[in-house]
This record gives C-alpha cells, sequence and structure tokens, in this order.
C-alpha cells in the first residue's frame, strides 16, 4: 500500500465520520491555542518588563543609602546608623570621568493645590538630568532649568493627568500652582509615557531638588540616579560612586549600588522560566487532546471492527492496519494542531488590539514545538488503538455487523 | 490444491471447550465446485475460515498449492488471502463511506498497485458484471444484489484461483440470490475453484461435489 493511498483511505475514513473528526479536531486545536497563547502571553510580560527596564536605560546605576546586608556586633553607640545621602554626595559622584550623569532624587507626598481645586500627588525633587536619565520628554514648555541645583526656584513640571485635574483643560504653564504652602509656577507638562516602570509620569510634580528639600524639610536624598558614560563604563562607573561615597562618609561604605543590568538579567531570567511553566500547562492540555483522541480512535477501532476484519480478509497485514490506524490520528493531531496554531495567532493579535502596551506574539520556538507536540501526541495516543487494531482476530472481527 | 489432514479446532468459550471441527481430512483439487452444508453451529462456517486462512486450526496441518500455510504468523497468512483467495460474504462487508469502485478497488489498493492500473482493473470487473453505471454509488444507494455483485468484483479483481462464499445468497430474495449464484458459478465455471458455504440443500445440490459438516466432523455426501 503507498503513502498516499494509505493517506487517502484515513481522509475517507475522517471524513466519514464527521461528529468524530470535529470534536477531536476542536480538543487537539484548544491544546495547541492555549500552548501558543501561554506563551505569548509569558513572552508578552517578559518583553513588556524588560522594556520597562530599558526604558530607564540599562547604563544605569541606583545609588541608596545603607548597605544591604546586615552586620552582626555589639549595638550601636553612636553614629553607626547610614549616614544620609545629601544633595552634595550626589554632585561630588559627577567628578569622576565614568560617570556622565547624575540626577538626585527626592520624592515625597503633599496636597496640591490651584484655586477651587485639591488633590493630594507625589513630588519627585531633581534636577535637569533626570530627563535624559529618565528619557522623559515635556510636550508644553521646558524641563527643569539647569543651573545650581543647590538654588531653591520656584518652578515645576507637571504631568497630563495632574495639569487636566487641577487647571481642568486651560493652559497650565505660565500659571501657578500652590504645593503645600509654597506656591510654584508651571514651566511645563510631562509627554504621556506609560511606560517608566516605578513612577506614574501622568500624576508626577517634578521641582528642583532644593526646593523639593525645603518642602519636605528635609536634606537627605531617597536615592541617587546615577548615569555611566556608556555600559562599558558600569563597572568602573560603580567602583567609583563607593570610592566617592567611602571618602566623604568617614571611611564606611554605607550605600548601596545596583546596576540595572542585574536587576535586567534577574528579571529576563526569572520571566524566561515563567514562560516555559505556562508553555508546560499548554502541554497538559495537548496531552489531554492527546489522551481523548486516544479514547475516540478506540471508540473508532470497535465502531469499525467489521470494516477491519474486512480489510484483514482482504489481505491486510497487520503493519497495514497499524499504518492505516496511526496515519488517522496522525491527520486529526495534524490538523487539529494547525488549526490551533491559526486560532492561536487570531486570539493573540486580537488581544493586540485591545492590549497595545503588550505584544503577544508567542516566542519563534512555540508554535514548531507545539505542532511536534501534538503530532507526537496524536501518534502516540494512536499508538494503542491502532495496536489493538492491529491484532484483532479477523474471524471475530468479521462477525461484527 | 487443498489438502487438509487431521485439522482440529477448538474454542475456549468459558470453562467449557467447543470442538468446532475435529479430525477434518479434505482435498480439494483444483477447479472444482463444493457446497459445504450443515445445521448452523456445526462448523461449516470454520472450516471455510480454516480453507481461507481467517482461522487457524488448533492441531493438523493444510497444504494450499503443495505450502504448508499451518506455519505462516498472520501478515504471511493475510499475504496469502491478499494473492491466492477470494471471500464473498452473507453481509456484504462494504465500506459504507466508499463508492462501489473504491470498494472494489480496495484489494488493489492494499496490494500496492498504482492508481491507472487500478482504475482500469475496477472498470474492466465493474462492466463485466453489469455495475458500470453504478460505479460512483455508495452501498446504500445500491440494491442487496447489487451490493453483492459489487463484493464479488471485489472478491476476484486480484484473480484468485479460490474463492470462498459463505451464505452468499443467505441475506437476497429468490431473485437477486439467483443472479448472484448465476455470476460465482459462470466464475467458476472460467475455471475458479469455488466452495458455497450454505444451509439451503437447493443451492447445495448445485454443486458437483457435497460435503456436510455435523458437530465439527465432515463427510462426503454421495450423489
Amino acid at each position: 500500500m503507498t503513502a498516499t493511498d494509505r493517506f487517502r483511505f484515513a481522509w475517507d475514513a475522517l471524513r466519514g465520520f464527521r461528529m468524530r473528526t470535529a470534536l477531536m479536531l476542536l480538543a487537539m486545536a484548544i491544546g495547541v491555542a492555549s500552548v501558543v497563547l501561554l506563551t505569548g502571553l509569558g513572552e508578552a510580560a517578559r518583553r513588556y518588563v524588560i522594556g520597562e527596564f530599558s526604558s530607564l536605560g540599562t547604563d544605569l546605576l541606583v545609588v541608596l543609602p545603607g548597605r544591604s546586608e546586615t552586620v552582626g556586633g555589639p549595638p550601636p553607640l553612636l553614629g553607626i546608623t547610614p549616614r544620609d545621602l545629601t544633595l552634595d554626595d550626589a554632585l561630588a559622584l559627577l567628578r569622576d570621568p565614568a560617570v556622565a550623569r547624575v540626577a538626585p532624587i527626592v520624592i515625597g507626598s503633599v496636597p496640591v493645590t490651584t484655586p477651587g481645586r485639591e488633590r493630594e500627588s507625589m513630588v519627585v525633587g531633581t534636577t535637569a538630568d533626570f530627563a535624559p536619565i529618565r528619557r522623559i520628554e515635556v510636550v508644553r514648555g521646558q524641563f527643569l532649568p539647569v543651573g545650581d541645583p543647590r538654588r531653591a526656584r520656584p518652578v515645576c513640571v507637571i504631568g497630563q493627568t495632574i495639569e487636566r485635574e487641577l487647571f481642568g483643560g486651560a493652559q497650565a504653564v505660565g500659571d501657578t500652582l500652590r504645593l503645600g504652602d509654597r506656591r510654584c509656577r508651571v514651566v511645563g507638562v510631562l509627554a504621556s509615557s506609560g511606560r517608566s516602570l516605578d513612577l506614574q509620569l501622568d500624576e508626577l510634580i517634578l521641582v528642583p531638588v532644593a526646593t523639593a528639600q525645603a518642602l519636605f524639610d528635609a536634606p537627605s536624598l531617597f536615592r541617587i540616579l546615577v548615569q555611566a558614560r556608556d555600559r562599558t563604563a558600569l563597572e568602573r562607573a560603580r567602583d567609583a560612586i563607593l570610592a566617592t561615597v567611602r571618602a566623604r562618609h568617614d571611611g564606611k561604605d554605607d550605600v548601596t549600588v545596583i546596576t540595572q543590568d542585574a536587576m535586567l538579567a534577574t528579571f529576563d531570567r526569572i520571566l524566561g522560566t515563567l514562560t516555559l511553566a505556562v508553555g508546560g500547562i499548554g502541554a497538559i492540555s495537548l496531552a489531554v487532546a492527546g489522551i481523548l483522541i486516544m479514547n475516540v480512535m478506540l471508540v473508532a477501532v470497535s465502531q469499525r471492527t467489521a470494516e477491519i476484519g474486512l480489510l484483514k480478509a482482504l489481505g491486510a497485514p497487520p503493519s497495514q492496519i497499524l499504518g492505516l490506524f496511526l496515519a488517522e490520528s496522525g491527520l486529526l493531531a495534524l490538523g487539529g494542531a494547525l488549526l490551533g496554531l491559526g486560532v492561536g495567532l487570531v486570539v493573540a493579535t486580537l488581544l493586540g488590539q485591545f492590549y497595545p502596551a503588550l505584544d503577544f506574539a508567542a516566542p519563534a520556538w512555540a508554535p514548531p514545538a507545539a505542532l511536534l507536540l501534538a503530532l507526537g501526541m496524536g501518534l502516540l495516543f494512536g499508538a494503542l488503538p491502532a495496536r489493538h487494531a492491529a491484532h484483532l482476530d479477523p474471524v471475530a472481527a468479521l462477525a461484527r455487523r | 490444491m487443498i489438502e487438509l489432514a487431521g485439522i482440529d479446532r477448538e474454542f475456549e468459550v468459558g470453562e467449557q471447550t467447543v470442538h468446532a471441527l475435529q479430525g477434518v481430512d479434505l482435498e480439494v483439487a483444483a477447479g472444482e465446485y463444493l457446497s459445504i452444508m450443515g445445521p448452523s453451529g456445526s462448523g461449516k462456517s470454520t472450516l471455510l475460515n480454516v480453507i481461507g486462512l481467517l482461522d487457524r486450526p488448533s492441531r493438523g496441518h493444510y497444504l494450499l498449492d503443495d505450502v504448508d500455510v499451518t506455519a505462516l504468523d498472520s501478515a504471511g497468512r493475510a499475504e496469502v488471502r491478499r494473492d491466492k483467495v477470494g471471500f464473498v460474504f452473507q453481509f456484504f462487508h462494504l465500506v459504507p463511506r466508499l463508492t462501489a469502485a473504491d470498494n472494489v478497488a480496495l484489494p488493489l489498493v492494499l496490494a500496492g498497485i498504482a492508481p491507472a492500473e487500478r482504475r482500469e482493473r475496477v472498470a474492466v470487473a465493474l462492466e463485466s458484471l453489469g455495475l458500470a453505471e453504478r460505479a460512483d454509488h455508495r452501498p446504500d444507494q445500491l440494491s442487496g444484489g447489487q451490493r453483492q455483485r459489487v463484493a464479488i468484483a471485489r472478491a476476484t479483481i486480484m484473480g484468485p484461483r479460490l474463492l470462498l462464499a459463505d451464505e452468499p445468497t443467505g441475506n437476497l430474495d429468490r431473485h437477486s440470490g439467483a443472479e448472484v449464484l448465476d455470476l460465482i458459478e459462470a466464475l467458476h465455471a472460467d475455471g475458479l475453484t469455488l466452495l458455497v458455504v450454505t444451509h439451503d440443500p437447493e443451492i447445495g445440490r448445485r454443486a458437483s461435489r457435497r460435503i456436510r459438516v455435523v458437530d465439527g466432523w465432515v463427510e462426503e455426501h454421495a450423489g
């Protein structure tokens, strides 16, 4: 029997039992579609998070006050608590050639008012370099002025939600608002950007760092963002930061420096594993589909016992019967898998339309892997019914009608 | 052509052993026309199945064309069935989803014969059985007589030398039964060895040689 004839025979058999064929195709399609969609979802999450971090800049270092590890020893008498990071510390970092830009950060929350309107808002005190470091832009007006960061100028840059809620659509740039008990003039409005990980830019108010220090009445910095000259300078910048702070803090290493790269790598690893895990869940549904194929094929074998008996009487050896039924489950698996791929791609595209921020495309390995897995499942679980058919006793099989 | 020597066939039914065939010795020469008669359950179908290599004897030897086929495995028996034996069944056993032509072509498909040659041989076979216009009909669109004629075409398409018919008219009205029988006997006249199992004495009498199976024993019917 030629391969073409085998597949034609299997094809005719599948067309002869439409309901059964449709149900099995559906089961396989759901399995494959779920592999494609779940891995697509995992990939989307990974790309989203990586994108968030990359938007912060991979040449970025973050300086936090305090050591990340705890040190044992006698209880502190005096001066053991870490020193605060100060604006002078931040400016001192700029002296190293490996450091390109520095943005000190002070953060707090105050009531913000315009005549007749009030809301609570996050206020970030920083410098003009914050914009290039965080890659943010203004749509109207200007960013914080360049100049001596120690001068507390009464200006601010606001996010678009703040602008809408406090100015109600009127021109905000040039107008003033009150931050707590201080007045400040709006000089710019931030471009809308959902993609900045830890800060909701639309609901933010940026002021010069010295202004924020005065506003919150606290000289210490929340953290310092440092941009290295380039990615290769990250290590040197890190060493330089530690050395500078140590020299300024009486020889104590009381800051923690985090590189964006390290965080990125960790998240990449975690989310890559996550994608594999959800892909595994999809694979389980494929296995379920495979078991369904096995059951339905077993029913098919018993439905078609007389036909199998006839084929045997006409001279089909067991291997041929085996081949016929394997071809059937193989075709089912393949058809279902292709259907599932189609459904998966369509749903992914639709999801992409509804959530443009996420890119639901499955990783390149997922569709072929799902296809192969589906085929494997079909053949594996089709093998038992096919063997059963191949070894039926022809006399008993023919006696069934 | 057929030599059965000391053939036993036993089945286990629950705790009991049923002797379907007991010590059967039978020789059939090429070109003979045999009827096998007997009450139901006597073992006549089992005898036909053993001769057609669908069933294996529990004991004894079976020489087909001087080759001992008792020792063959299931693939080997399948090959002998394919090349040498044609079956006609009481219930036709046509594949319902295939057309008459595809049903007739089935043995050729299983034997791996090229489509062009298949079409030619099937057309000739259908023509000679007066089924040319029914080639594209499915079994449920055919009458009983037509179905059995399709089955006969299928049984002979591989050019076997032995035709085994198990109650070939058992499911047909008198008229189509007679037609089918005429057809089978015409094939015999062309040189085919013919064995017909029947419980109808009228049909049994048409054979040139008659045997009876009773309780697994075979006896020649004189006259």
